[in-house]
């Protein structure tokens, strides 16, 4: 089965009072140098079948409509590969644009 | 792009300004030039356009509204009146109460959570601005139709907003209403009330005096939150081609406010500052420009020290943004370092960013060049008015014709049965504890009467029980059949439920939802609305003490029954003598206050059964309801009346109902002799309440009505484990129970 993620993330513009609160708490637990902490959600969806572009228009449509709230939130869909699942599970960053 | 300074301004006469997309009509855009004998430059127009927009200088409806001062009835009760954050009302033993309610209606259509929250923030943050300390919120709501699907998706959101900042908060949520109509299906009116308590010495003032004195922004950073907000959204209606303007929605952080409102009480405490503004709908360019034009001299502002959440914004946007959390306070030169200092204490960032100086404009600068220069009163205090042309518009007449009393009626007792059984489980009509049980209505320990009683009562000093109870209403239908009697009923159910509770109503504060006042229609609703009110408040003795306008309330050509919102504040001496609604004691005595007419235009019943809106709304007699009003503190005070109830939408059958389930005690009904039983049922007569006596107090009671010329006529008893009507029918409590609390968690839950 493949798994197809979507990352909703607050809209750059828009507050965001969690992750300031993280913020601000991390020189508290002695973390300096961090300028800016925006806290977003990950969705893993594990697809029944073919991830061809009729499923991952099928999951665009839920994340428009439901995972994500766009009228706030900004939202990404990707299919997760064997190297990102690696990447995300290590200890070394999974860096994605 | 080049910084647009007033040295530009004046050197480029002729630069092509966005005045239209800021809002701004042409003639309104002359009058700027002509103020500042040059064109504005663009933080100027930014000011400007927001100043003057409908939501902030109140253009239309202000020629209107005028009348709640010039036929204010004389009460020495009311400290401070209207023009301030919130009017001051004096609640004795040295307390003064503040209390306001607000529209947060266009916001919470866009974003249900977010438009709901920030409306509690923004009110409470007014009442914080006098010099109180928040005690209790209420939230009068309306909805399109309750099976409509965008309605399941705007009530949880606005419900789940409020518990969210509320509760966050710690404040409790004490009562409000809510409403469905499908006139508001595209436009749901979110209210918020706010109630604070101080000593009178508190009392804090909006205004800028002193020159030399710092002014200081302090709470949340700004950042691009709403820019153009009261602007573009809450002065024009919604159009197609709306999504691609619309400004960021702002986002509220309760514990943020938390920090705000201590921080600001203890600054209040230990007398740090001179004058206080909370930024709410136009952001700093309303902070700034009002705190000075009520001051006596003008303000500097160094616009690039206000602290950023984003740092690539404008000057214009940083002028509109509508960031919340924020205040505005003047102070001392003195008293800065201690100011800042508590701030920093309570984790709130406070900034310098201007101050007071001796002359007598409100001039801006960015990173040393002045940006704004102008007369701060012709932003805030003397923008445009408008003499909106008004007419009873042509449909009114056929409306009225449309008599209610021509509907087919129950002609059996079974049929009446079932009828009560519709009209309880209506969603109007319908429990509303799925939705206040999602609110905090309890924490701080000091309320003592919440949803569903007649009004909300909260306790203000824990050793002489002093107390102070609010309710809010407001019917839609009524005020469609005839606005000025409609404004009128707002106002006397209002004050009904107050007296019902024994509290003494004393002043009151309305929010006025209407369609676009540039339709003749909508204006004449308006003003018929207004007048009503402002007589209703003379005929009472309760002035208003302020409150708020939201027009365009309107999807295309259609606009929202007009709907008035009263919020009713009153006193009482000791809480413990307060009256509850519940029928809790069996073999009580059941009096029906006020005379019963064949009154069923706007109805509930109308409504539920027959799905009808015509006819006339219940008349008015406010000598009635104030003589009424007078019965039940006395019988409350007096210890004659264990339980009242007053009788509004849903007639008798229906304030019967809810205080049988609210005491889990049935009733004995009997029709009175030449009465119609369905009237005696249905019927919407104003001006009347039904009361709970104990045996032992019947005669004191019945010579205290008599005395003072209230019809009082035994209508029954407390009995049993049904609701029955004599010779009618019989309505097991279960069966009633069933019907009236499994609404709203069908629909919603």
């Amino acid at each position: 089965m493949a798994r197809v993620v979507v990352d909703v993330m607050l809209k750059p513009e828009i507050l965001d009072p969690q992750g300031q609160a993280v913020q601000r708490a991390l020189p508290r637990l002695g973390f300096e140098g961090i300028a800016g902490v925006r806290q977003g959600k990950r969705f893993e969806l594990e697809v029944e079948g073919p991830v061809d572009d009729a499923a991952l228009a099928r999951v665009h449509e839920m994340a428009e409509t439901f995972l994500a709230n766009t009228v706030i939130e900004d939202f990404t869909v990707r299919v997760e590969t064997d190297a990102d699942t690696v990447a995300t599970t290590g200890t070394e960053s999974g860096v994605r644009s | 792009m080049t910084l647009d300074t007033v040295k530009h301004a004046a050197e480029t006469p002729d630069a092509p300004q966005p005045w239209a997309e800021l809002g701004l009509k042409q003639d309104e855009y002359e009058r700027i030039r002509a103020i500042l004998g040059r064109r504005p430059t663009g933080a100027e127009l930014a000011m400007y356009s927001v100043m003057w927009s409908e939501h902030c200088s109140y253009k239309s409806s202000k020629v209107h509204l005028r009348q709640f001062g010039e036929k204010a009835p004389a009460n020495d009760a009311l400290l401070v009146g209207i023009g301030e954050n919130a009017g001051v009302v004096d609640a004795g033993q040295g307390y003064a109460v503040t209390f306001k309610v607000e529209s947060h209606n266009h916001p919470s259509y866009i974003e249900p959570y977010q438009g709901a929250a920030t409306g509690v923030g923004g009110i409470v943050r007014d009442i914080l601005a006098m010099g109180a300390r928040p005690v209790a919120v209420m939230d009068p709501l309306r909805f399109g139709a309750a099976d409509h699907p965008d309605t399941k998706r705007v009530l949880p959101g606005v419900v789940s907003g409020i518990g969210g900042y509320g509760n966050c908060l710690g404040l409790p949520n004490i009562g409000g209403e809510v409403v469905f109509d499908p006139c508001y299906q595209g436009n749901p009116l979110v209210n918020a009330l706010c109630v604070g308590v101080m000593k009178h010495e508190d009392i804090h003032l909006a205004k800028a005096s002193g020159a030399g004195n710092k002014v200081i922004l302090y709470g949340a950073r700004t950042g691009g939150d709403g820019i153009g907000g009261v602007s573009v959204l809450a002065s024009e209606t919604f159009d197609s081609t709306g999504p691609a303007k619309r400004p960021a929605v702002q986002v509220g952080d309760p514990f943020q406010e938390k920090l705000l409102i201590e921080c600001t009480l203890e600054v209040f405490r230990e007398n740090l500052v001179t004058g206080i503004q909370d930024l709410g709908g136009a952001g700093l360019s309303c902070a700034t420009s009002e705190l000075a034009s009520a001051g006596s001299g003008g303000m500097r502002v160094e616009l690039d020290t206000v602290p950023l959440r984003d740092a690539s914004l404008s000057p214009e946007e940083i002028l509109m943004s509508e960031s919340q959390e924020r205040m505005c306070a003047i102070v001392e030169p003195g008293k800065v370092d201690r100011f800042l200092e508590i701030c920093e204490k309570w984790d709130v960032i406070a900034t310098v960013i201007g101050e007071v100086t001796d002359g007598e404009r409100l001039e801006i600068f960015w990173h040393g060049e002045q940006i704004v220069d102008v007369p701060p009163r012709t932003v805030a205090h003397e923008g445009p008015v408008y003499e909106r042309p008004y007419a009873r518009p042509e449909w009114q007449d056929a409306l009225q014709a449309d008599d209610a009393a021509k509907l087919p009626r129950p002609a059996t007792g079974e049929e009446l049965r079932e009828q009560v059984l519709k009209v309880v489980a209506s969603p109007n009509q319908a429990s509303k504890s799925w939705i206040t049980g999602q609110y905090d209505r309890f924490v701080q320990g000091n309320t003592v009467l919440a949803q569903p009683e007649d009004s909300g009562m909260v306790r203000i000093d824990e050793e002489t029980g002093l107390g102070v109870a609010v309710a809010t209403d407001g019917n839609g239908r009524y005020t469609k059949l005839d606005p000025y009697a409609g404004a009128q009923l707002a106002l006397a159910e209002s004050y009904r439920n107050v007296a019902a509770t024994g509290a003494r109503p004393l002043a009151i504060s309305n929010c006025l939802n209407f369609g676009s006042p540039e339709d003749p229609g909508v204006m004449w609703q308006f003003a018929e609305a207004t007048r009503g009110l402002a007589d209703g408040c003379l005929a009472l003795g309760t002035p208003v003490t302020g409150g708020n306008v939201s027009l365009y309330n309107q999807t295309g050509d259609t606009a929202i029954h007009p709907t008035p919102v009263v919020a009713v504040l009153g006193v009482i001496d000791d809480v413990n003598r307060r009256t509850p609604m519940a029928f809790a004691e069996e073999g009580q005595l059941l009096y029906l206050l006020g005379d019963t007419r064949e009154e069923l235009g706007g109805s509930a019943w109308s409504q539920v059964i027959h799905d009808h809106l015509g006819g006339l709304p219940p008349a008015v007699d406010l000598d009635r309801e104030k003589l009424l009003g007078e019965i039940l503190i006395s019988a409350s005070r007096d210890g004659m009346i264990d339980a009242a109830h007053d009788l509004s939408d849903g007639g008798l059958i229906q304030a019967v109902v809810e205080s049988c389930l609210r005491g889990g005690n049935g009733a004995r009904l009997v029709v009175p002799d030449g009465t119609d039983p369905f009237v005696f049922l249905f019927s919407e007569s104003a001006g009347r309440a039904v009361v709970a006596v104990p045996r032992s107090e019947e005669l004191r009671f019945t010579d205290m009505c008599g005395a003072r010329g209230l019809p009082a006529t035994r209508v029954g008893v407390v009995d049993g484990e049904s609701v029955e009507v004599q010779g009618q029918f019989s309505l097991p409590l279960e069966e009633l129970r069933a019907a009236y609390e499994a609404t709203l968690p069908a629909l919603f839950g």
